[in-house]
């Protein structure tokens, strides 16, 4: 492709893809026809591959979820949309009761090839439940795959990826950066659920994911001015986590901080930081430090900068690895 | 009929409003065999059945009774962990799973034993998640019988689905979806209605009305006959005597064809009753009153049908033992399985969580092998 491509068209390629190369892929979820999707990424789809494959579904996320369980059971692809992050609770029962153990249940003998697609995460200045970050419900659920993409790069390949997956994956995609552009390569060039150093440092790793990865990209440039080089990994994949990658950055660099917009306590991050502390307590200067949303519900959008971290925060952190 | 009254029950319909409560048995249930085991006509469900099939139903009804009888024992004797036993509720699973073709497909509850029996699933798959060996695991589109599922009303919605697939690939096979008046509340169970209506999906959704949601009478759930819910959702719905084997198969029957033939779906209401205790865990004596499962005994679906096979002189002293005999070969059979069912290796676990290679999984199986090696002889349990 190798074209300047905004995250939301790179996703629509991908979907387009998709279609294409497999005729039982149909897409599903609320708007998605006409309308091409409340952010338009399935825009002209259904034009192009008819009602029948992209499917404008009634207004009831377990309905879309039980009903795309039943196509996948009939040996269908169905790729799921959840309109938004704060949605997607209707349909959590039949994605955690169902979709993540049905494989397990069967002994193999059936398979849950569904890509469910939710836009997630906050700073948009959107009302209640249009904000949420919702990655550690699904990644705590064995038989979910989750990951994240932060760039238009990997939101096109790695929509690909998921759909071609015989798994379920919750595909999150962090919907503050849909329209920002970057150029989307010829192959995927990484493994789905590899994480990938976007920025090599010495000092300290930053870990982050979706949305936050430009916030820590950012960080790492204004903290080079200050003499102090940071790696940023992009995790990419929550579910399972590629912690090879990170114990490596983090042995070299012997400080971690996680930063992520989903609140700190029982999230990502603090499985993270118990993980290398295991895998890295001899090569560790500081504990591993985490940044991410407070224990509060996603507040009202005119105070969203509070909960969500930005580059003072992540800085302050940073301030606070090297102080150790 | 009795139906134990409550509050609301009790409370009398708005003045020109049909009392159509849900658990009053209203006239317009289709019978085609009475209780006494006559055989009446109904005008929309025309039924002709030849001798041979009259005695394979009630051979079905037998084993089925049989079967269930045998694992409510084996939980007894502390070789299964729980049962759900299907007794009374023989006829609404035979009549409906011998209404299907090879091609269908049926979403079960965990109660739907005579419908594995009606697909020829062996019965002593049904009795490895009862014991606790397995969650099912076996595999759904052999016999085209999905896995058993426990949280109430999710499998209407992947039969929905299944049946919208079915509709893509221009096939002409329908779905039957089971599930019980408790269930008609759930959210998905509704959401499963308006999206097979809306697709036109040909799923056949089958609700056995066995008055009890464990201890919660049908009252609880609806204030209209269930059947009735359908018009609203803009689809046929139906009421059958759901302990009439011979208006369960015609009904069934004549939805599956309604459904296949690109009509959409419709929803069979089987007026049943459930005998038993809701599993081996319950104890009915205390929400419900002996006399009204006195009062169905007398609607018993095998008795019905064997009177009706004795009335007509449809079947001899020897058909009778044959079928006796047959039922001691099956319950010795289930119970030696059951008694050497194996338990899994420990490592089951980690099996099949995931379809491709996932690397937590593959470490936390390691980690255990690692730890159970540790013990003497290798092995830890």
């Amino acid at each position: 492709m190798s074209a300047q491509l905004s995250i939301a068209k790179a996703l629509n390629e991908a979907l387009r893809k998709s279609l294409e190369n497999d005729p039982k892929t149909v897409l599903m979820g609320e708007d998605i026809g006409k309308l091409g999707g409340v952010f338009r990424i399935t825009d002209g789809l259904q034009k192009d591959f008819g009602e029948d494959r992209v499917i404008d579904t009634p207004l009831a996320e377990s309905g879309i979820m039980g009903t795309a369980i039943g196509l996948a059971l009939r040996g269908y692809r169905p790729v799921v949309e959840i309109q938004f992050d704060g949605f997607v609770y209707p349909a959590f029962d039949q994605i955690v009761t169902q979709l993540a153990k049905m494989h397990a249940r069967a002994l193999g003998h059936v398979k849950m090839p569904i890509t469910v697609r939710i836009p997630y995460g906050g700073g948009i200045g959107a009302v209640e439940h249009h904000s949420e970050s919702h990655e550690a419900y699904f990644a705590h659920t064995a038989g979910l795959r989750v990951v994240t993409p932060s760039n238009a790069h990997d939101a096109h390949w790695m929509l690909r990826q998921s759909i071609e997956s015989d798994d379920p994956v919750i595909f999150l995609e962090p919907k503050r950066r849909y329209w920002d552009k970057g150029e989307v390569g010829e192959d995927p060039g990484f493994p789905l659920y590899s994480a990938r150093v976007v920025r090599p440092g010495t000092d300290a790793t930053l870990i982050a994911y979706g949305p936050m990865v430009k916030v820590c990209q950012e960080v790492a440039a204004v903290a080079e001015e200050d003499g102090r080089r940071l790696e940023v990994v992009d995790l990419r994949s929550v579910s399972p986590i590629d912690f090879a990658t990170l114990e490596e950055s983090v042995k070299r660099t012997g400080r971690g901080i996680v930063v992520h917009e989903a609140s700190v306590f029982m999230g990502v991050g603090a499985e993270i930081a118990a993980r290398l502390t295991e895998r890295c307590f001899y090569h560790l200067e500081a504990p591993i430090l985490r940044v991410g949303g407070y224990h509060a519900p996603y507040p009202p959008s005119r105070v969203e900068e509070t909960f969500l971290p930005d580059l003072d925060r992540v800085l302050d952190a940073v301030d606070r690895a090297m102080a150790f | 009929m009795t139906v134990k009254s409550t509050a609301r029950a009790r409370k009398k319909a708005a003045p020109g409003v049909p009392d159509n409560r849900a658990g009053v048995a209203a006239p317009e249930l289709v019978q085609l065999l009475t209780p006494e085991g006559d055989r009446v006509e109904h005008p929309d469900f025309p039924l002709t059945t030849t001798p041979e099939e009259l005695r394979s139903l009630y051979r079905d009804l037998v084993l089925v009774r049989r079967f269930d009888a045998e694992a409510t024992s084996l939980q007894r004797q502390g070789e299964l962990g729980l049962w759900a036993s299907l007794l009374g509720q023989e006829a609404a699973q035979v009549g409906s799973g011998r209404a299907m073709r090879p091609g269908d497909y049926a979403f079960p509850t965990y109660r739907e034993h005579g419908v594995a029996w009606c697909r020829d699933v062996d019965p002593l798959n049904l009795l490895g998640m009862f014991r606790g060996v397995n969650h099912g695991g076996w595999d759904p589109n052999e016999k085209n019988f999905h896995l058993y599922t426990i949280v109430i009303g999710s499998q209407t919605l992947h039969a929905t689905g299944y049946a919208m697939g079915i509709t893509k690939d221009g096939a002409d096979d329908a779905v039957i979806a089971y599930f019980g008046d408790g269930a008609s509340s759930q959210g998905d169970v509704n959401e499963a209605f308006t999206f097979a209506s809306v697709y036109n999906a040909p799923v056949v959704f089958f609700c056995q009305n066995n008055q009890w949601a464990i201890s919660e009478p049908t009252t609880n759930q609806t204030r209209i006959p269930l059947y009735r819910r359908a018009s609203g959702f803009g689809f046929p719905g139906v009421r059958v005597d759901g302990n009439d084997v011979l208006a369960c198969l015609a009904v069934t029957r004549w939805a599956m064809d309604h459904a296949r033939s690109g009509n959409g779906p419709v929803l069979i209401e089987a007026f049943t009753y459930r005998m038993g205790a809701h599993t081996t865990s319950d104890d009915p004596t205390r929400y419900r009153l002996a006399e009204e499962t006195e009062a169905w005994k007398a609607k018993d679906p095998i008795l019905r049908l064997k009177a009706h096979l004795d009335k007509e002189g449809l079947a001899d002293e020897a058909f009778f033992a044959e079928v006796e005999a047959e039922s001691e070969k099956l319950g010795l059979r289930v119970r030696e399985g059951v008694r050497s069912m194996p338990d899994p290796d420990p490592t089951l676990i980690f099996d099949h969580v995931y379809s491709e290679p996932h690397t937590l999984v593959d470490e936390e199986r390691a980690e255990y092998l690692e730890y159970a090696a540790s013990f003497e002889g290798g092995e830890h349990n």
